[in-house]
């Protein structure tokens, strides 16, 4: 089980500390505080198949190469050939070291069966060839490997522990750092009790199942003289080599840029206070199946090739071609960016390794392709066949790594389909995370739709909206939900209600056109009747004025008359009557 | 097993031939692995001198090696204990460690057939 390391660095300050050869091994180192015992023998021991060749030949070979210790591999039970053809497999030419006289390598070969032993001997002969091949290269290291193949060869044991004996004070004596391998015993560390002899590094190595996921685990049980890590550590022998899971500080002390980098979906982006992440910052992606993690994922990655960036995707759910071919989809050409090694997908069953081997793996994969941004979907699957608490610290470790070397992480975490337990489901990892982005389904009227709402995002303004989650051909989107009165629409709820909206508006705008015609019309018929109303008036004006015209006239005619008859009566004329003159007011209109 | 089954090598400084007047390939070609004069090596070589003269007279040879001297050679026979005898020949190679003091388990360790 991953557990809390403790800081195994404290030595380097002490003087007094004893002096270390480094394997080169990636992790050991870390443990041992800096290498196994210099010019002691380190006994190595472990089950059949659990790593101790490929770990003593990494030791002679880093020594070689790195340290300048040329080292003696003297064999047992492999043939050197046998042996050039494993250390190959790390990309090791062994017989160009030899040749460069920087590696020895003698096999030790004994036929029981050839062999009739009377009376005494002794080992002198292995010491001789032993002594012979340190002196021809000037090796500071020595494996044996394994020394037990004697006991099978050699009847007399009383002897032989004897010389065994006499064997690990004379390398001490000769000042090489030695490993010496042994096969796990019953009860003791070894079969026959090598430990006795070797007191001074005894690591133990261990291959173990459980739920029938094997992991490979380190453990340092003594180590003489100085401290070291006491605990379990898995270690995984991959391409190129062995790792042992390094140890993480346990201080926070990463640098933290100020970049922004894109995620690739412009409106996530701008819920991002407009920018996207932090570059070297880690996200968490949770949601129930079929929320839309992985193409978030994949577009996070498509934005950072496009951004010409190297890029490295674990997918635990899908083949790599699957995986092409379903973004492929959505419109994310992800295989151009594969092809042109901007991308490398590493898809993988989870219960391939167990939680400890895939994180070595990620770390070699990470140094090896030296991404700026690596996603990994999902994290929820690592933990398939084990229980939750071993993934916060393995996680931990590799968000602990991803940040020392800036590089932006997206997890993908897959949570179960109730909305109830989203805090709960989160594998226990959220608050490792400056990021959280919650995808969940909203089912209704029939349908179901993405939303994606940022839960939270250290150091930066963030939206607290819900937003929709739109994907097809083109790629994957965002749209602002419809808020209508106090409802939140989505989908086709969403479509409609805009629609209705467009609908009514649409309405709106006839009624009111309607209206103003209405008016006009109105206004037209109002001066329809203005203009009778006139017409009439006039009538009536004329009719006044004829009238009075005739009374005019009729007054003048009884004037003149009473004139022509006064006349003819010769008496005075009457007061002539006085004729209407006002004329009626007419209306100027038109 | 190994190429350099039948050739007699000069070496070593004890290295001494008996039966010099067999020309040619002895039938039994021995070689006894010792390192350095200890009382261990001369007693073995003394032991299997006896054995040889007893029971293969005139048809043997035997190589001495010191890989004091030469340790390079130690590999190629693939010693581990001295002293050693190889049976080189005839083959298949044969080993027999120690100081050779029980003649039984010489002839046995040599496959030889006593005369008596």
């Amino acid at each position: 089980m991953a557990r809390p390391n403790k800081p195994s660095k404290t030595h380097s300050t002490d003087p007094q500390t004893l002096p270390k050869a480094p394997t080169g091994i990636q992790g050991l180192d870390e443990i041992t505080g800096g290498g196994l015992p210099r010019g002691r023998p380190t006994l190595l021991c472990g089950s059949a198949g659990s790593g101790k060749t490929m770990l003593a030949a990494e030791f002679l070979v880093h020594g070689a190469e790195q340290y300048g210790e040329p080292g003696v591999f003297m064999m047992f039970e492999e043939s050197a050939d046998e042996l050039a053809q494993n250390v190959r497999s790390l990309g090791v030419d062994l017989a160009k070291l030899q040749q460069q006289k920087k590696i020895a390598i003698d096999h030790v070969h004994i036929e029981r069966n050839e062999i009739q032993e009377t009376g005494e001997y002794d080992l002198e002969g292995l010491f001789i060839r032993l002594g012979h091949a340190i002196d021809t290269i000037g090796a500071k290291r020595v494996v044996l490997d394994t020394i037990e193949a004697l006991f099978s060869g050699l009847p007399n044991h009383a002897i032989l522990r004897a010389e065994l004996r006499r064997l690990f004070r004379w390398l001490k004596d000769r000042g090489v750092t030695a490993v010496i391998t042994g096969e796990r015993g019953e009860q003791s560390l070894t079969r026959y009790g090598l430990e006795e002899y070797v007191a001074d590094c005894v690591i133990l190595l261990d291959h173990r199942i459980a739920d029938q996921v094997s992991t490979r685990r380190l453990r340092v049980v003594k180590y003489r003289g100085t401290q070291h890590g006491t605990n379990e550590y898995p270690f995984l022998i991959g391409a190129r080599g062995i790792s042992v899971l390094p140890i993480t500080s346990m201080r926070l002390e990463h640098t933290a840029s100020t970049e922004r980098v894109s995620t690739g979906i412009a409106g996530l982006d701008d819920m991002l206070g407009g920018k996207g992440l932090y570059r070297g910052s880690s996200t968490l992606v949770s949601g129930a199946p079929g929320t839309g993690k992985s193409s978030l994922g994949a577009s996070f990655v498509d934005a950072a090739c496009r951004r010409g960036e190297r890029a490295l995707l674990f997918a635990y759910e899908e083949s790599s071609k699957q995986l092409l071919r379903n973004m492929g989809s959505i419109g994310l050409d992800l295989a151009q960016w594969e092809r042109d090694g901007r991308l490398r997908i590493d898809a993988s069953r989870p219960t391939l390794h167990g939680l400890e081997q895939h994180l070595v793996h990620m770390y070699d994969l990470v140094r090896e392709v030296k991404p700026s941004v690596v996603v990994v979907d999902p994290i929820s699957n690592l933990t398939m066949e084990r229980d939750d608490r071993s993934l916060k610290p393995t996680l931990m470790r590799l968000i602990d790594y991803l940040k020392q070397h800036t590089i932006t992480a997206l997890f993908t975490s897959l949570t179960s389909d109730s909305a109830a337990d989203v805090a709960d489901s989160q594998v226990g990892v959220s608050s490792l995370m400056d990021t959280w982005i919650l995808l969940s389904n909203l089912a209704g009227n029939g349908e179901r739709t993405r939303t994606l709402q940022v839960l939270k995002s250290r150091g930066m303004p963030h939206s607290h909206q819900v937003r929709e989650f739109v994907m097809d051909d083109k790629g994957v989107g965002l749209v602002d939900v419809y808020l209508s009165g106090d409802r939140v629409l989505t989908g086709t709820a969403r479509v409609s209600q805009v629609a209705q909206e467009e609908a009514a508006s649409d309405l709106r705008r006839r009624d009111h056109e309607r209206r103003i015609k209405e008016l006009a019309n109105h206004r037209k018929a109002i001066d329809a009747q203005i203009q009778a109303l006139n017409a009439q008036a006039d009538e009536r004006a004329g009719e006044v004025e004829f009238a009075i015209e005739r009374e005019r006239l009729n007054a003048e005619s009884l004037t003149a008359r009473a004139r022509a008859i006064a006349r003819s009566r010769d008496v005075p004329p009457p007061r002539p009557i006085a004729a209407p003159t006002a004329k009626p007011a007419r209306r100027s209109a038109k | 097993m190994n190429a350099r089954a039948t050739t007699t090598r000069p070496t070593g400084r004890a290295a001494k031939t008996l039966d010099e007047d067999t020309p040619g390939v002895a039938e039994w070609q021995l070689r006894l692995y010792v390192a350095g004069q200890t009382a261990k090596s001369m007693a073995a070589f003394d032991n299997l001198k006896r054995v040889c003269e007893e029971h293969l007279a005139g048809r043997y040879t035997i190589e001495v090696i010191d890989l004091l001297v030469n340790p390079r050679l130690a590999a190629g026979d693939q010693i581990l204990a001295v002293p050693t005898l190889v049976r080189k020949f005839p083959e298949p190679i044969r080993k027999i460690i120690g100081d050779l003091s029980n003649e039984e388990r010489v002839l046995v360790g040599l496959d030889v057939q006593p005369l008596r």
